[in-house]
């Protein structure tokens, strides 16, 4: 093994990232609670200069690294430019949330760009051994981070259930990934698949009894129905930054994740893990949905979206087609980007003493902030899925790949669901435009952070007018890079 | 003469236990950090027989990874249940009941 056979070059930015995060979390201790906005600076010039070490290092091939553990292809490369912006936006968002809660310290930074490395992991690991290190990264720093308000009961009790609901989930995919393990004799996703082809009957039962676990795993991890306890609690009891943190980027991780053992390791299952997948798909979009109406807080309203999007996710990725998978990829990035918008304008509300997680908080907000108004109005247009507006065609690239597959009674389930869902939406529409205001709410954020909100909801608006361009992108990337 | 069946029966059973562990547990976390570190090392135990049997060094190297992440995990879940207890005055489970909808 030399150096240059080590290949080091395709994980450049994650070598990157992982030094400015150290430099970052070292400096941090030399600057003083007043010049604190030195680590902010800091920590977006390192996420620019990762995103911008990714577009450069894009090419439509698959690279491999660190002998067949890491692999740059264009899949991968995309959902990492998709989780940077995520990440950045959270930064950019709860900068002044959390100037007045006291959490603006370096913790925050330094675990977040470590979440971030470790989603980056999770989309470029190619063995389960790299898989399981970036998951756990991930979630060892989500644990802490929302933790953060160390004072704070909910924040507290959150943390609490989200680490022991999250390391029984890890538990369940490291033994599903030893059984496979014992079925094919090697931890390469590709080695895998091909093994696997090699029809040995009791190994085959092996690997069906490993998949069981791995999906279960899975489905705690996206917080699909019946595995999605944890993730209204979370949503509530974490501080909003770290919320939209684990509702943004962390889904784009989990997508790549899920593609990596189910399409790529798994690839000669497809029918078995399809089951699975229809039976959690249809269980988040009915439960998600229905229950979300009960809901008086905005956050564990988004909860239940998050539940009954992640619905929609899995419908994509059961059809097991490119064409599935790239519906799939274009509504985790489509989501991403919502999600990250919806939490910002909640932040954007939020003031020393006052959270805005109240759906009352929201009464009569277009008549003293009809900006924003509009921002959130387009939000949840876009997450009820209503035309012009990106989550539509997310929805209806999704639903088009299923209905291709023969699965219309599926298909029709969904959209029904969705019809339940633009109930709360519209909901929140309603508190808008047709109540009156409880409060004169002051707006919080900067400037800054109030345009790069009004860019991000814009954003919405754009790609769901043009919708093409990010959908042939993302098609191109998963044909690339599985070659099915 | 043991064979790898009874290597991945004990794993099951302590799999098993750990998972009631978590699930019927109702009085006390630190049970529940104990169970998370059983079911770790059932996972183990599964990979060092497999190793074994198929005569490949990956599944122990693999070992070795999991006890390091499950030190870091038990770590961050005691620094948890430290602020935890600090707000609650409790590690009762059933007192985990602010967060509700």
């Amino acid at each position: 093994m030399t150096w240059t056979s080590l290949n080091a070059w395709v994980a450049a930015p994650e070598i990157f990232l992982f030094c400015a995060t150290c430099v970052i979390l070292l400096l941090d201790l030399f600057v003083s609670d007043a010049k604190r906005g030195i680590t902010h600076a800091l920590a977006l010039i390192a996420l620019v200069v990762t995103g911008v070490l990714l577009v450069y290092g894009y090419s439509p091939a698959q690279q491999f690294g660190f002998s067949h553990m890491f692999i740059a292809d264009p899949l991968a490369t995309l959902a990492k430019v998709g989780m940077v912006i995520g990440v950045a936006l959270v930064l950019i968002y709860g900068r002044s949330y959390a100037i007045d809660r006291g959490i603006f310290k370096g913790e925050l930074y330094s675990l977040a760009l470590f979440s971030l490395l470790g989603m980056m992991v999770m989309a470029s690991a190619i063995n389960m051994l790299t898989l399981y290190i970036g998951l756990e990264l991930l979630s060892l720093s989500l644990y802490a981070l929302v933790a953060l308000r160390r004072d704070s009961v909910e924040s507290t009790e959150a943390a609490m259930k989200y680490f022991v609901l999250g390391a029984l989930a890890s538990g369940m995919l490291l033994y599903g990934m030893s059984m496979v393990y014992g079925a094919t004799g090697s931890l390469n996703v590709f080695e895998i698949s091909q093994k696997l082809l090699i029809d040995h009957e009791g190994n085959k039962l092996l690997a069906v009894f490993g998949l069981v676990f791995i999906v279960t795993g899975i489905g705690f991890k996206l917080g699909a129905v019946p595995f999605h306890m944890w993730v209204p609690d979370v949503y509530q009891g974490a501080p909003t930054p770290i919320t939209q943190l684990i509702g943004s980027a962390p889904k784009l991780a989990a997508f790549a994740f899920t593609i990596r053992l189910l399409a790529q390791a798994l690839e000669g299952f497809t029918p078995e893990w399809r089951q699975m997948l229809v039976v959690l798909a249809v269980l988040s979009l009915a439960i998600g949905n229905l229950t979300a109406i009960a809901q008086t807080n905005i956050k564990r309203m988004f909860a239940y979206s998050t539940i009954s999007h992640m619905g929609f996710l899995l419908l994509g990725i059961l059809v097991g087609s490119a064409v599935g998978y790239a519906a799939a990829f274009f509504y985790a990035v489509t989501y991403m980007l919502t999600a990250a918008a919806g939490f910002g304008v909640v932040m954007l509300l939020a003031r020393q003493g006052f959270e805005a997680d109240r759906l009352d908080d929201y009464k009569g907000l277009a008549r003293n902030h009809p900006w924003f108004a509009g921002m959130l109005l387009m939000v949840m247009f876009s997450m009820a899925g209503v035309p012009v507006f990106v989550g539509f065609f997310a929805k209806l690239a999704v639903l088009k790949a299923v209905i291709n597959l023969g699965m219309v009674w599926l298909a029709v389930f969904a959209v029904a669901m969705s019809l339940v869902g633009a109930f709360y939406y519209l909901r929140v529409v309603k508190l808008m435009y047709f109540d009156e205001p409880e409060s004169s709410g002051a707006l919080s954020g900067s400037l800054f952070s109030r345009v790069v909100l009004s860019l991000n909801c814009l954003a919405l608006l754009f790609i769901g007018l043009y919708p093409n361009g990010l959908l042939s992108l993302l098609t191109d990337a998963v044909v690339f890079s599985l070659p099915l | 003469m043991l064979t790898l069946n009874h290597y991945l029966v004990l794993a099951a059973i302590l799999f098993a236990i750990s998972v009631f562990g978590i699930f019927m547990n109702r009085k006390n976390l630190i049970v529940l950090l104990m169970a998370i570190e059983l079911m770790l090392l059932a996972v183990n135990m599964n990979f060092i027989a497999f190793s074994q049997f198929l005569g490949d060094t990956a599944g122990q190297i693999f070992v070795f990874f999991i006890l390091t992440v499950a030190a870091a995990e038990s770590a961050i879940g005691l620094a948890i249940l430290v602020v935890l207890f600090r707000n609650l005055r409790s590690i009762n489970v059933k007192d985990l009941d602010h967060l509700k909808g």
